[in-house]
């Protein structure tokens, strides 16, 4: 059996759902609507497995599923040197969303990396600690600004209403998925010009084959075909 | 640690007491404060972070110099020398084969009264307990590049900038490019420092950072828009500086004649040949002794003088079997206060045991 890890709720399972039926296979849950147990339809030896999309990246890391559809985001966020671990097999088209450092609009002396970079720098001598990123994204953001040259910055855990952590001030400023800005501008905040560190969407990804059995790779290359991936 | 390992241990640790070190220990779980507060969040790429329930952060210590540092600066021992063994745990985030922990075995020297003497009494240590085996050192001075920025014809603003990011080559090269004109201003910035009050029709502040703050920052990109750039011909001594690339005896040459038109940098110049001459005189070859002008520019890294790696010659895949430097700026940020000027280096056992297995 190759094991397919999808989202168990929302309109990111429904839209994983319409994308396979759209090209010859039927995933559904089975049973009543408050089971995670699914199954699949056109193609043999695929098993449906329903899990959060947050540990769909883990899980496909570990061996425990063989392919998994999650945000490119995630991966990102959860699997150090995640290219070595995992392949991306499609991107899906849904689920667009971008990863992006935003700082409040009046901060009219900062629209880049290097302005966050020299405003961080004047920050700390003024208030004697390290400007806040409010931010649930560590490591993409902490390698993002490293590769950029930005320092003396910290980052502030915030695992939801991120964008109000400047009003309250928790942060200065935040590092977080939005997909319209909206929520961002109504927040008075603004993205930094080259502020974007990671364009995401859902996306097909298979864990690595070490250990696949003769039929298992089979399978895939039939789903492959199937899928015209 | 392998017994070979243990074994290798005691004899590096040993001929370092023998040059007077006192043997100490550091605990290997500790407060995370001090290293945040140096490297920033890049140290969590670096090392095990941890949560203690009442002491906050933590850290598995990644290497001992900071808590040799700290407990040096507590005591009112000086001049002194330490010498330690054990182990340092580094993260590894993009190549799960690097190790994880190491043991190091370290000689550091607190003395500020012959830095060009300590130097080379450090270096030679080190290079007479790997003697035989196929190990070339590298060389460098963090020093010179000092010297050589603060020497340049501007502002103390751009200054400071490129002092900050000295240890980011990217950045450093980015913010030299810039000051020197090489780049355009971006358009955003021009259309900003046109309007007479940017901050007249802009959205209100919010957060923490106070409009006075975003004020003081415009008032500074005015007056560094007015600030001409860095002479190409400084900025091409800059690019000689980090190229240089030959033995010790060829630069201080080459350094000569630099310092001829970037005069700052003759005392960093005097410094690096007495420290030529402090190494000659405790037997080191200094005739075939490599020096990288960009040696030792490295994040998470806080040495800010001489520099030095030892590397297994045939095996170029091994990490360096030796590193080291001067770090007196660390004291100084340590010391609260005070600052000891300071040079020090590590051995790593397992590889001169894996080296000697080799040969």
């Amino acid at each position: 059996m190759l094991k397919l890890g999808v989202p168990s709720k929302g309109r990111l399972m429904e839209k994983t759902f319409s994308w396979f039926v759209d090209r010859g296979v039927s995933l559904r849950k089975s049973g009543s609507d408050r089971e995670y147990a699914g199954a699949v339809d056109g193609i043999d030896g695929v098993e449906l497995v329903l899990l959060s999309a947050g540990e769909i990246p883990r899980e496909l890391a570990a061996g425990h599923i063989h392919l998994g559809v999650t945000g490119s985001d995630l991966i990102r966020e959860k699997l150090a040197a995640w290219e070595t671990r995992v392949h991306a097999m499609a991107p899906m088209g849904f689920g667009g969303a971008d990863l992006i450092i935003a700082v409040p609009q009046g901060w009219v002396d900062v629209d880049t990396l290097d302005d966050l970079d020299a405003a961080a720098a004047a920050f700390r001598k003024t208030h004697g600690f390290r400007l806040r990123i409010a931010t649930k994204y560590h490591r993409q953001v902490r390698e993002f600004l490293r590769d950029n040259g930005v320092a003396d910055y910290q980052l502030i855990d915030s695992q939801g209403a991120t964008e109000g952590t400047v009003k309250n001030e928790t942060a200065e400023a935040i590092a977080d998925i939005t997909s319209t800005g909206e929520t961002l501008r109504a927040n008075g905040l603004k993205i930094l010009d080259d502020g974007l560190i990671h364009a995401s969407e859902a996306t097909l990804f298979r864990g690595r084959r070490d250990g696949w059995t003769d039929a298992q790779r089979v399978t895939l290359k039939e789903l492959e075909s199937l899928l015209g991936v | 640690m392998t017994g070979a390992t243990s074994a290798e241990a005691a004899r590096l640790a040993a001929l370092f007491q023998a040059q007077g070190a006192k043997p100490v220990d550091a605990d290997i779980l500790l407060s995370a404060d001090t290293l945040l507060d140096l490297y920033g969040e890049d140290i969590r790429g670096r090392a095990y972070l941890t949560t203690d329930p009442f002491g906050g952060e933590m850290v598995l210590r990644p290497d001992f110099t900071v808590p040799v540092v700290q407990m040096h600066m507590d005591s009112a021992a000086d001049p002194a020398r330490y010498t330690y063994a054990g182990r340092v745990f580094r993260k590894q985030e993009d190549d799960p084969s690097r190790q994880r922990e190491a043991t190091q075995v370290g000689f550091e020297v607190f003395d500020g009264s012959d830095p060009a003497t300590s130097d080379a009494t450090v270096f030679a240590a080190i290079a007479d307990a790997l003697a035989g085996l196929p190990v070339r050192a590298a060389t460098g001075d963090i020093g010179i590049l000092m010297a050589a920025v603060a020497g340049l014809k501007t502002s103390d603003t751009r200054k400071a900038a490129l002092m900050r990011h000295l240890w980011r080559p990217r950045k450093f090269r980015h913010l030299l490019d810039r000051f020197g004109g090489r780049t355009a201003p971006i358009a955003s910035r021009a259309a900003l420092l046109a309007q007479a009050d940017p901050l007249a029709d802009a959205a209100p502040i919010i957060g923490l950072r106070s409009k006075a703050e975003v004020q003081a920052r415009i008032d500074a990109l005015r007056l560094d828009a007015q600030t001409p750039p860095i002479g190409e011909g400084e900025l091409a001594l800059i690019d000689t500086l980090l190229g240089l690339d030959a033995t010790c005896l060829h630069v201080l040459q080459s350094l000569r004649d630099i310092a001829v038109d970037l005069p700052a940098i003759s005392a960093a110049v005097d410094a690096f040949s007495a420290r030529l001459d402090a190494l000659a005189s405790q037997g080191v070859n200094v005739d075939q002794l490599a020096f990288e002008g960009s040696y030792g520019r490295t994040s998470l890294e806080y040495y800010d003088g001489f520099v030095f790696g030892f590397y297994a010659s045939d095996a170029p895949h091994l990490p360096p079997i030796a590193t080291g430097g001067r770090y007196d700026a660390l004291t100084a940020q340590l010391g609260a206060g005070r600052a000891v000027p300071a040079v020090g280096g590590v051995v790593r056992p397992d590889l001169v045991v894996a080296l000697r297995g080799d040969v």
